[in-house]
């Protein structure tokens, strides 16, 4: 391969962490929801778990237009959770290594059980507030960065394209903004 | 779907669901902060997480229609199921933006985070299904004041 040092530096700095840990995982998810699209149809977004579960315990009409898929929503997530513990127990522990993996700074690692697990420094108050706002908005959006950034936009969605441009540019102005006011982690 | 299930179906959901995770793991999509940095144009790479996993789905979505008729385990035909566009999409996605820049979590990775260790997610769960419930009761609420409520999105 020839070494274009200006390409080799820019990609430096547009990509401090390399791409291939991305790019490999980006894969794996889409993997994700192809398994569950080919063996049922059903192009599978994270968020609606969070209304379909609440039909368990609320009898709001919001909710039971859910009660079909919540079986399957609560599988799917549990999936996700373990798939990730998975990772944990695996790369992330130092088990299986690979140059893919580009393991990262941020954070705290820590140890139960012989596994490495990792938790955020990211302040409480920003994940409740954020969460809340996310809870809102995804479901008032029909869809989150898995419902519209991979399905819809795979499936090449004109709704699902304006969401994304949406909910992209306006967290990039207020990452942006929270940043300037000085708030870190 | 049809109320009988075939026995592979939450099999397949679950095993759908662990590669999922998993992927979201591995890209470290799973930490608040490598959003954030992506957010805030320090590292780009995110942009390989969404893209790479919207071209494998598009593909599928692609050919799978012209494969086969219908899905094995639930019998759906596989067609696009498009959600209709309205300014929901426009307000929703805003409030949605505003939740992800400022936490850096997103619901598939929240779920993820928690996998990985993450602890701290719990306060992101909560305040994403206070943040739901909130705007099911008040949809709920408006659905039974309109005297012709219309169909749900």
């Amino acid at each position: 391969m020839v070494a274009d040092p200006i390409a080799l530096q820019l990609t430096a700095e547009l990509f401090p962490n390399g791409i291939s840990r991305y790019a490999v995982g980006g894969l794996l998810v889409g993997l994700g929801a192809v398994v569950i699209y080919v063996g049922t149809g059903i192009p599978a977004g994270a968020s609606t778990f969070l209304e379909s579960t609440l039909s368990y315990v609320s009898g709001q009409s919001r909710f039971q237009q859910y009660v079909p898929s919540r079986d399957w929503r609560v599988v799917f997530t549990l999936g996700i959770i373990l798939g990730a513990l998975a990772f944990a127990a695996t790369v992330q522990s130092g088990v299986i290594t690979t140059s893919l993996y580009e393991p990262g700074t941020t954070g705290e690692l820590y140890e139960v059980g012989g596994v490495t697990l990792w938790s955020t420094d990211v302040q409480p108050w920003r994940l409740l507030v954020g969460g809340v706002f996310v809870g809102i908005g995804t479901r008032i959006g029909k869809g989150c960065t898995s419902g519209h950034g991979v399905c819809g936009v795979g499936s090449a969605s004109k709704t699902s394209l304006v969401g994304v441009a949406t909910f992209l540019t306006v967290a990039i102005v207020t990452a942006q903004t929270v940043s300037a006011l000085g708030v870190s982690p | 779907m049809s109320r009988d299930r075939h026995p592979l179906f939450m099999p397949l959901i679950l095993v759908g669901g662990l590669i999922f995770g998993f992927g979201l793991g591995f890209s470290q999509m799973a930490r608040p902060e490598v959003v954030l940095n992506f957010l805030q144009f320090e590292d780009f790479g995110l942009l390989f997480v969404m893209f790479g996993a919207a071209i494998v789905s598009g593909i599928a979505f692609a050919l799978m229609p012209r494969l086969r008729d219908s899905a094995p385990l639930t019998g759906d035909r596989y067609e696009r199921r498009l959600k209709p566009f309205d300014r929901n999409v426009l307000i929703g996605g805003a409030i949605f933006g505003v939740g992800w820049g400022l936490s850096g979590i997103c619901p598939g990775a929240a779920y993820a985070s928690l996998g990985v260790g993450n602890v701290s997610i719990l306060w992101a769960l909560a305040g994403m299904f206070v943040g739901a419930y909130l705007q099911g009761v008040w949809r709920s609420k408006r659905a039974a004041a309109d005297a012709a409520p219309a169909g749900a999105d």
